[in-house]
């Protein structure tokens, strides 16, 4: 079925890729690659593009997420809260090679919301009394004492659905849901890779979780990552 | 031989559990919890990528890749379940709507402070949610040996690692004993029955308060 591009979003892979740059920040969304999109991880990788500042959940699986990336020695600062199922990504961390900033994983949601939202930070007392709490200001509040937590905002941000429509209004899949809607706001450029793209309309808007406003660019990526269970 | 020490651990943070409870439980033996909490009970598993009503692994071959728990190994979802984002998985820990999290442990101090995301210099992995998870769940249980591979007691006065939330941790559950922080202190309430109170008191780096009656539990 031709699907009419009316909002000149749905673009090739190649056409989306044009966007990837040394030196970017690039936001991956997904939980252990779970909910990322592997045709655009495996582009970044072939495109080479280096010195990118990465932010994601975690670091993903050996062999799926944002840990290919890591492994090919393309990024500089990796800003996530988990890299502990990717030996590659802690090695590279400790040789001096990789900088990683470790934020927890509720703070590391709010703030990508906070610059996804036009937020100027964000005050929690998760991290008070650890070492998340160094350099930071500290606030007091009613009583409690509150970290402010800084907004964090992308060139890029690799978004996966299940599904979008032209206007790139889209819906996700259970629990690879994670970080999509969050990164969809809060990155200059948003690519969606959508495993259907559907006409206008095709959406009830009630089924919306991220309206197309925050989407720029739809591809269909097609690819599939191999999971550790399979 | 009787049931295996991990079962135990798990077996007995199960019985912390009540019907209707919201529960995020972490990898390895917190998660073997699931299988002794009774039919009848109704709980909600949270797990952190995003979901609320986890229930069991699908039959081989009826995975699907877009249902899994935070360890990326693939679930079911129970009749009533959510899918959220990461912001919303989040929002239910921090507003105190999780009421209990079970998780491993490095060290916990006299105070209830935990430490478990980091080895300085070993093992870096992250904190994860671990920090999010021990700071606003209502009870924080932990289940972890009594002493670490060289003997050395996990249970200390101050912790010597970096902490994941200062005085979070309501309930210890070891392989010898369950102790309960209470403001004045660390309670020894129950022992295994492989063990006495006084090798507990000695595997302790903390003082212990030893009320009249320790219950002894004997699983079968």
């Amino acid at each position: 079925m031709q699907i009419e591009n009316q909002f000149g979003k749905i673009k090739t892979v190649s056409e989306a890729m044009e966007n990837i740059k040394d030196g970017m920040t690039i936001m991956i969304a997904g939980f252990g690659g779970v909910g990322s999109s592997c045709t655009l991880i495996n582009e970044i990788i072939k495109k080479n593009v280096k010195d990118l500042t990465v932010i994601s959940i975690d670091a993903g699986d050996p062999d799926v997420g944002p840990d290919h990336i890591i492994r090919n020695l393309q990024v500089k600062k990796l800003i996530t809260s988990h890299i502990g199922a990717t030996p590659t990504t802690g090695e590279l961390m400790n040789a001096g090679k990789l900088e990683v900033e470790f934020s927890p994983q509720g703070t590391l949601s709010e703030r990508i919301r906070a610059g996804g939202v036009g937020l100027g930070g964000i005050l929690t007392d998760v991290g008070v009394g650890t070492l998340v709490e160094e350099g930071k200001q500290k606030i007091e509040l009613g009583g409690v004492t509150y970290l402010l937590e800084t907004p964090l905002r992308a060139d890029i941000a690799i978004l996966y659905a299940k599904k979008a429509d032209a206007f790139g209004n889209l819906v996700y899949d259970k629990t690879a849901r994670g970080l999509n809607p969050l990164m969809a706001m809060a990155a200059d450029i948003s690519i969606v890779d959508a495993e259907e793209i559907v006409p206008v309309g095709a959406i009830d808007p009630e089924d919306v979780i991220t309206p197309g406003a925050f989407v720029d660019i739809i591809v269909h990526g097609g690819g599939k990552f191999k999971w550790g269970w399979q | 031989m009787g049931m295996a020490v991990k079962e135990k651990m798990a077996k007995r943070a199960a019985e912390e559990i009540n019907n209707g409870d919201i529960v995020n439980l972490g990898f390895g033996i917190p998660q073997k919890a699931i299988q002794y909490i009774p039919e009848e009970m109704t709980v909600f598993f949270h797990a952190e990528n995003g979901v609320l009503g986890a229930g069991p692994s699908p039959e081989k071959g009826k995975e699907d890749e877009n249902l899994v728990d935070a360890g990326c190994v693939p679930i079911t979802a129970v009749p009533g379940a959510s899918y959220f984002d990461s912001a919303n998985s989040f929002a239910i820990v921090r507003s105190g709507k999780l009421d209990i999290t079970i998780m491993g442990g490095l060290e916990v101090s006299e105070k209830g402070d935990l430490a478990n995301w980091i080895v300085p210099g070993a093992i870096v992995p992250g904190m994860g949610g671990a920090m999010d998870l021990a700071k606003k769940t209502k009870k924080v249980i932990i289940i972890m040996t009594h002493t670490d591979k060289k003997g050395n007691p996990k249970i200390k006065k101050e912790c010597s690692l970096p902490l994941t939330a200062p005085n979070c941790v309501s309930l210890i559950i070891t392989d010898l004993a369950v102790i309960k922080v209470e403001e004045r202190g660390l309670v020894l309430k129950e022992v295994f029955d492989t063990t006495t109170v006084e090798e507990v008191k000695e595997k302790t780096g903390a003082d212990l308060i030893v009320e009249d009656t320790v219950k002894v539990i004997s699983y079968e």
